[in-house]
């Protein structure tokens, strides 16, 4: 049985100048998938992530979501339409706290129409805001500045933020960036529980195969602008061309002490 | 209505009308050129809590001051409140054109290009003698639906009332999504763009809130003065003016500016009075004095006064 991809991308390019960092990316993205996207640095994972939720304008190729073509749209309109994205260096309100950054992004995510005038500080924003506190286990930080926070508890704000407008799709860009070796699987377990209980498709860049191992069901290796690689992880990591191009690189990262 | 802010600006802004009746003339004057200034100070709040300072406001304050000059010169128009709603009118447009400029510029690009707008004004008031040039023009008392009373008292109930509609309207605006944006534009634009709203737009209508009220206070100062001229009222150093007490009130309510408005007014008066040569030195001092002693402005002081009755 075949069913319609959710996320359809097709000969997506973008070069700055004379330098492709996307070259002819082809990806169909199926409802309910983890795909865990990989490459080096400088591979166009981030580009790739960029263009898909309207960061970048690709230079030519067409990017559809629920079959709508979104090609090119700014960001508000890309999340408008069901994709929402984290960022490697965690967006979040920086002077405010824990609570009033997810009320904020509630409040803003129900925001159509007059909505806009209604005051903030609303019994239902109140209530969904205490329970998102709780299904990404940041409820102890909720007074706390975001600035004074850790890179683990941000990571989970920002992502809870980023899925306050019930996305369709998340893309994650390196969600455990920062993260130290210990807390890395328990953040990533409890941002999984969280999306999976929503039913988001999750994209996410991870540089740790330990992580893209344990949590993906399909990896998208990227080399010099082009997708290498697009199969189920048991078979793309033991994938010669992202052994050389991807792992070995990852290896040399690790014993550089990147 | 349990709101502290609220009850506060009734009881401030209510004793301050009915005693504008029995204190002397000089003083009631006072409190109403402060208090119609305040009106832009708010306007400004709203935009610095965005994280933007705008050089140029007395664009606004001359758009709104000159409609109503010539809205009684040219068509007769004694009516405050008529000349109050074409002020705001007039600077509404204005605000909405020129913020689809402004809005996608930050920072000191977004301060000059304030002020390059308002110079525009100010050159072409000057060099423009159906408009007053350097001189500008009388205003006649203002009316009250048919009434003309005498003296100033009339006006200065006008002027408290509109305060207070306008500070709770834009409290309440500051306690809104649209209000909270505020904070979150100045802090993170990406996120907020990732949550699906465009920070042009959230800027624009600040801006545009902004400019009417400025242009309101602009309004009720020529009528409270009955004389428009484009030195004191567009020229940057009015701009630098309403800045200067909007660094004076603090951002921290919107009851602040009426306070930071009256104390400049009182200080601006001995100042020159005590010396006037130097009276400038003592107004520049005492800002000085607060930028380094009191960050948050006058208002941080009431609200360690406020804080510990608690």
């Amino acid at each position: 049985m075949t069913t319609t991809p959710i996320l359809q991308v097709k000969n997506l390019q973008k070069s700055f100048g004379a330098v492709i960092a996307a070259k002819d990316i082809c990806i169909d993205v199926s409802a309910g998938e983890v795909i865990g996207i990989i490459g080096a640095n400088g591979a166009g994972k981030t580009t790739f992530v960029n263009m898909v939720t309207g960061y970048l304008k690709p230079s030519s190729g067409t990017i559809e979501f629920e079959g709508r073509d979104i090609t090119g749209k700014p960001p508000r309109l890309v999340t408008q339409a069901g994709i929402s994205r984290s960022f490697q260096v965690s967006q979040v309100f920086t002077t405010m706290t824990v609570y009033d950054n997810l009320l904020t992004a509630l409040a803003i995510a129900d925001s159509a129409g007059l909505n806009a005038l209604l005051p903030i500080k609303r019994p239902e924003l109140q209530q969904r805001c205490e329970e998102t506190l709780a299904r990404y286990h940041i409820s102890e930080h909720r007074d706390s500045e975001a600035s004074t926070l850790s890179q683990g508890v941000r990571k989970l704000l920002d992502i809870a933020m980023a899925m306050v407008s019930k996305p369709r799709i998340l893309l994650l860009d390196e969600p455990t960036s920062g993260v130290s070796a210990e807390e890395k699987f328990d953040i990533m377990d409890i941002i999984m529980d969280a999306l999976k209980a929503d039913k988001v498709t999750v994209l996410f860049i991870e540089h740790d195969m330990e992580i893209i191992e344990r949590y993906v069901s399909r990896v998208i290796a990227f080399y010099q602008g082009e997708v290498i690689c697009d199969e189920p992880p048991e078979q793309a990591l033991v994938d010669p061309k992202v052994r050389e191009f991807v792992i070995g690189t990852e290896h040399h990262r690790e014993t550089q002490g990147a | 209505m349990r709101d502290r802010t609220v009850i506060g600006l009734t009881l401030g802004l209510g004793i301050c009308a009915i005693g504008g009746y029995f204190v002397p003339d000089w003083f009631m004057n006072q409190m109403m050129f402060g208090f119609a200034r305040a009106l832009a100070i708010i306007g400004l709040l709203v935009l610095w809590r965005t994280g933007l300072v705008s050089f140029g406001h007395a664009l606004y304050f001359g758009l709104g001051a000159y409609t109503v000059a010539l809205m009684d010169i040219n068509l007769g128009v004694t009516d405050a409140f008529v000349r109050l709603a074409g002020a705001m009118l007039v600077t509404g447009i204005i605000g909405v054109l020129l913020g689809y400029i402004l809005r996608n510029y930050r920072d000191i690009f977004f301060a000059m290009l304030s002020l390059a707008f308002s110079m525009v004004l100010y050159g072409i008031l000057v060099k423009t003698e159906a408009l007053g040039s350097t001189d500008g023009f009388p205003v006649s008392a203002p009316t009250f639906m048919g009434a003309a009373p005498e003296g100033k008292y009339y006006l200065f109930v006008l002027i408290c009332v509109v305060g207070w509609v306008s500070a709770v309207l834009v409290h309440s605006y500051l306690q809104s999504t649209l209000g909270r944006l505020t904070t979150a534009v100045r802090d993170n634009e990406i996120r907020v763009e990732y949550l699906g709203y465009s920070v042009a737009r959230a800027i624009h209508i600040k801006y545009v809130i902004s400019a009417v009220l400025t242009g309101a206070a602009g309004a009720l100062t020529a009528m409270a003065l009955g004389q428009v001229d484009p030195d004191s009222m567009v020229n940057w150093t009015a701009s630098g003016e309403l800045v200067f007490v909007t660094i004076l009130s603090g951002p921290g309510s919107v009851a602040a500016p009426f306070i930071g408005s009256l104390i400049f007014e009182l200080l601006r008066t001995y100042a020159s009075e005590w010396a006037p040569h130097a009276w400038q030195m003592i107004v520049g001092g005492t800002l000085l004095a607060v930028i380094f002693f009191l960050p948050g402005g006058l208002w941080s002081i009431a609200a360690r006064a406020l804080r510990g009755r608690k």
